[in-house]
């Protein structure tokens, strides 16, 4: 087993263990799914709208030659500057050297899952300016120093008395109990942040193919203002994010919020489609838009897997699943948690290494029927083992299953098993729930159902004679 | 060969193999007949919105008290004035920013107060220190209670969004019905040449960020006052 | 109408009482049933577990073995939707994979079955508790029972019904995931049972044995007042 898979498992292990953290994710969540429930009734018919935005990231991403270029044409010509980078190395030098170059002291960051996956906020640290997050959740993260919880609720994990300790040892701003007031110690310390900062960076949700914008979401206005005051904005972007229209956005803009945060639409849906033009009073003097390949064009090879690069990053899947809600998003430690984290990280980093977090689900499905565009994710999970297996399999593991098509392949011999195992399971109390148990994975934790005496065959012997 | 050309390159080649299409693999509760064609048109799944006037406005406002939006349909422009002037005075404004517009001309020559204007550069502290942002805007949308701004409509980037309040005034005609209209006016109008930003602005800031309770006013206003004229 | 049933390994070996209410059930309705003796395993424990090769090995036996069926009912929601949804995707790309879709369209899962195809609800049971119903996540999202068992829960004399919170979470079993990941299968099936603790059922049922094996098994090490019954054997009491 690797070394990820074994903190993996000692973490999980710790967290389905920690019934404060199981009931806190509960009932965080139990408020989201009844907002999502009554705001997905308004559709007048949610599934077809999935099937309709699955057909369009379809065709988006199987022409994406097509519509990456006609992005980037029709955005160049309004005067951003574009960057290609294959790699998250790339990407990273290429926007240090654009701080560098405007001797950019402070840069406020809008959420940008992009630029957590490439380590962003890092390497600009390294070369000496201040980064800050301004999404509330991921500078409550950021001041903690940990990894967000959720890709859509960076700090969902945390209580009020948690944050205001820490606004209260890094801030220095007196202790409340107020949601509210913890919110505006923020506003006030990021207001001044945004206000000095001469650069902006974002990510962005869509980018629009046929008139050359990038479409960002936020609901705390913190999209609006970095890329408003800074002089110079960095968008990062996944080659994958773009749609072919414009008119698109009213079907993915109610359907990102719907099943992301339970809204009807977000508080700010931002299009920008270039640096401040001319007679325009404000706005940054330079756009750059970085295109991220890194990885991306690797799991478009995958055509059984291309749809997982449809993603639009809700969290809707995360906000169903029960692994996630029982082991809680740092167990995963990877960028993307979750079940997309889980189908995704064994293409981006490593298949052998990463496996594991496809092994850990139950296949109960609830992510593909929360994905609201379709992506057959626990489909995948189960491709993601087939392929596992096939590049390496545990000795021992191999020969349990070949026993498996043995037994089973020969009724004679499955029901000599049977029998054999009605007898032997007699001596089983002498070691059940002990190492020494042959089942032990199950009889640590629970009780197994005795073998019948006479089984369903033997019934039907009996009847037939 | 550039960046460019590799990554272009590397995606031609992998959608060599074509990639099986969407939704085969659905259960039957979630199964649909696939379109014969993508489709383009998405009001028959989108919420549903009446055709009058009268039913769009009364989504907004429905839609408007669920986004915690203060929307106010108002007849003429001394009504204006009157809300104007009470709004002011209830909120202590001491100084306003606005931009040059019909409507806003209007407004703040009502309202007699010290003005930030940011039709042409404008200095941040000031519009930073302002008590409210008073914009115009090209379309309300009944379907989401949303604000359609852009730079050329609502001065600028900024004076919609720093200011703790912001003041929108719109004309009837700007309530339109749902989000495929509101992309249409926005094609119509600017054409190919738009905006460096436009913005669909659905209620005050907001967060749920700490323990998923709602707070008003995270980073951006935390009032949003629309008056329809 | 004949009907071929398929009875799952560990019904067959742990739960026969579940095949055999299934059997009475269809012949209080009526209907004559035969068995294919030599049928054992779908071959799902080993397609979920990524040896798709071995997999395939015994589920082409199944094929074979129900070739000439017209009908084939099954009392398990999650080895249905091996036949129905999973064989498909097993297949996908060999010789088989036409006979797989054929296959496939053949099967019906128990409750489904009386419910949809035979347009029966009332099968004349009689069974005097609370219970409460658990929807397996495959019978649920692959095989899309929701309303059948319900619908025959419904016509259950004596029968009082009592929805959970969550009930169509799941349980936390999932094959091999139980044992690969006890920890979190186990704090799944926690969560499940203090769900259905809360509605104070006599009983738990579902569509899926190996769901309740794995709720029981937890309930029992716990000392958790549950019981579970497969629907089958709720339809079967009279
Ligand atoms: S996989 Fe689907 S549900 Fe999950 S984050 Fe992506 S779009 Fe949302």
């Amino acid at each position: 087993m690797s070394t990820v898979a074994q903190v993996f498992k000692e973490t999980a292990r710790r967290m389905t263990h920690d019934l404060r953290h199981r009931s806190w994710i509960q009932n965080a969540l139990g408020k989201y799914y009844v907002g999502r429930d009554e705001k997905k009734a308004r559709f007048q018919n949610w599934q077809e709208a999935r099937q309709a935005a699955a057909e369009i990231k379809w065709d988006a991403v199987n022409h994406l030659d097509k519509y990456l270029e006609q992005f980037v044409s029709k955005i160049e010509a309004r005067g951003t500057k574009v960057f290609w980078a294959s790699t998250g190395q790339q990407a990273c030098d290429y926007i240090v050297g654009v701080a560098k170059k405007h001797r950019v002291r402070s840069i406020v960051k809008s959420k940008a899952m992009t630029g957590e996956e490439i380590h962003l906020a890092q390497a600009l640290e390294k070369s000496g300016v201040e980064v800050v997050e301004t999404d509330l959740g991921e500078y409550i993260v950021q001041l903690r120093e940990e990894a967000p919880y959720h890709i859509v609720f960076p700090a969902m994990h945390l209580t009020r008395h948690e944050i205001s300790d820490l606004f209260n040892k890094k801030l220095g701003s007196a202790p409340t109990d107020s949601p509210e007031e913890l919110t505006m110690i923020a506003r006030r310390t990021l207001r001044k942040k945004y206000c000095a900062a001469d650069m902006g960076i974002s990510g962005a949700n869509f980018a629009i193919a046929e008139t050359g914008m990038i479409s960002l979401t936020t609901n705390e206005g913190n999209g609006r203002l970095s890329t408003s005051l800074p002089r110079i904005h960095v968008a990062l972007i996944g080659i994958e994010k773009v749609l072919p229209t414009l008119d698109d956005l009213a079907l993915f803009l109610p359907m990102l919020a719907t099943a992301g945060a339970a809204q009807a639409v977000s508080c700010y849906n931002t299009f920008i489609a270039g640096p401040r033009q001319e007679r325009e009073p404000d706005g940054p003097d330079e756009f750059h838009v970085v295109l991220l390949d890194n990885g991306r064009t690797r799991l478009l090879a995958d055509a059984e897997q291309r749809d997982t690069l449809h993603c639009i990053r809700c969290g809707g899947c995360l906000n169903v699943c029960p692994i996630y809600k029982n082991i809680g998003g740092h167990s995963y430690a990877t960028t993307y948690m979750g079940p997309i984290g889980s189908v995704l990280t064994p293409h981006m980093r490593g298949l052998t290494e990463w496996k594991h977090l496809s092994f850990a689900s139950s296949l109960c499905g609830a992510c593909t029927e929360a994905c609201p565009v379709k992506i057959d994710l626990h489909h995948h999970l189960l491709q993601n083992r087939r392929n596992a297996i096939r590049c390496k399999s545990p000795w021992w593991e191999k020969l349990i299953f070949q026993g498996f098509v043995t037994l089973m392949n020969h009724p004679l011999l499955y029901r000599l098993g049977v029998k054999l195992g009605w007898f032997g399971q007699k001596f089983h109390g002498l070691v059940k729930g002990t190492k020494l148990d042959p089942v032990y994975a199950w009889t640590q934790s629970r009780e197994l159902p005795p073998l019948a005496r006479n089984s369903f065959k033997d019934y039907w012997r009996r009847k037939q004679s | 060969m550039s960046e460019r050309e590799q990554i272009l390159g590397r995606i031609r080649e992998a959608l060599r193999v074509a990639a099986p299409k969407p939704g085969l693999l659905s259960g039957p509760g979630q199964r649909v007949p696939p379109h014969e064609k993508r489709p383009t048109d998405f009001r028959p799944w989108l919420p549903v919105v009446g055709d009058s006037f009268e039913e769009r406005a009364a989504l907004f406002a429905k839609n408007s008290a669920e986004l915690k939006t203060d929307f106010q349909l108002v007849a003429n422009r001394d009504e204006l004035q009157t809300k104007l002037l009470a709004l002011a005075h209830a909120e202590g404004w001491k100084k306003i920013a606005t931009h040059a517009g019909e409507l806003t001309n209007y407004a703040f020559a009502a309202l007699g107060l010290p003005v930030v204007q940011t039709g042409g550069r404008y200095k941040l502290d000031e519009l930073e220190s302002s008590d409210a942002g008073i914009t115009e805007c090209d379309a309300l949308v009944a379907q989401t209670g949303s604000v359609v701004v852009t730079t050329r409509s609502a001065g600028g980037r900024a004076l919609s969004v720093l200011p703790p309040h912001h003041v929108v005034l719109a004309r009837r005609d700007q309530l339109l019905r749902d989000l495929p209209a509101a992309f249409t006016a926005l094609k119509q109008r600017y054409g190919s040449s738009y905006p460096s930003m436009m913005c669909l602005i659905t209620g005050p800031s907001r967060t749920g960020d700490i323990e998923r309770i709602l707070v008003l006013g995270a980073h951006g206003p935390k009032k949003l006052t629309i008056f329809c004229m | 109408m004949k009907i071929s049933l398929f009875i799952p390994c560990f019904i067959d070996a742990c739960y026969p009482q579940v095949g055999i209410s299934m059997v009475k059930v269809l012949e209080r309705l009526g209907h004559q049933v035969e068995y294919p003796e030599d049928f054992t395993c779908c071959g799902q424990p080993a397609f979920n577990s990524g040896y798709w090769d071995e997999a395939r090995a015994v589920a082409e036996k199944v094929l074979a073995m129900y070739r000439s069926a017209e009908i084939i009912v099954g009392v398990s929601g999650s080895c249905g939707a091996m036949m129905m949804t999973f064989y498909k995707e097993l297949f996908h790309g060999t010789p088989l994979e036409a006979e797989a879709k054929a296959h496939a369209a053949k099967v019906w899962e128990f409750s489904d079955f009386l419910v949809t195809k035979l347009g029966v609800t009332d099968v004349g049971a009689k069974f005097p508790a609370k219970v409460t119903f658990h929807d397996g996540c495959h019978g649920l999202r692959e095989v899309g029972l929701k309303k059948q068992p319900r619908a025959l829960l419904a016509k259950v004399q004596g029968l009082e019904l009592i929805e959970m919170d969550a009930a169509e979470s799941c349980c936390g079993f999932g094959g091999t995931f139980s044992v690969k990941f006890p920890m979190i299968s186990t704090a799944m099936g926690e969560v499940k049972c203090d769900s259905a603790l809360k509605t104070k059922a006599d009983y738990i049922v579902s569509c899926d044995s190996s769901c309740l094996m794995h709720i029981q098994g937890l309930a029992d090490r716990q000392k958790k007042p549950l019981r579970t019954m497969h629907l089958a054997e709720v339809l079967a009491k009279q």
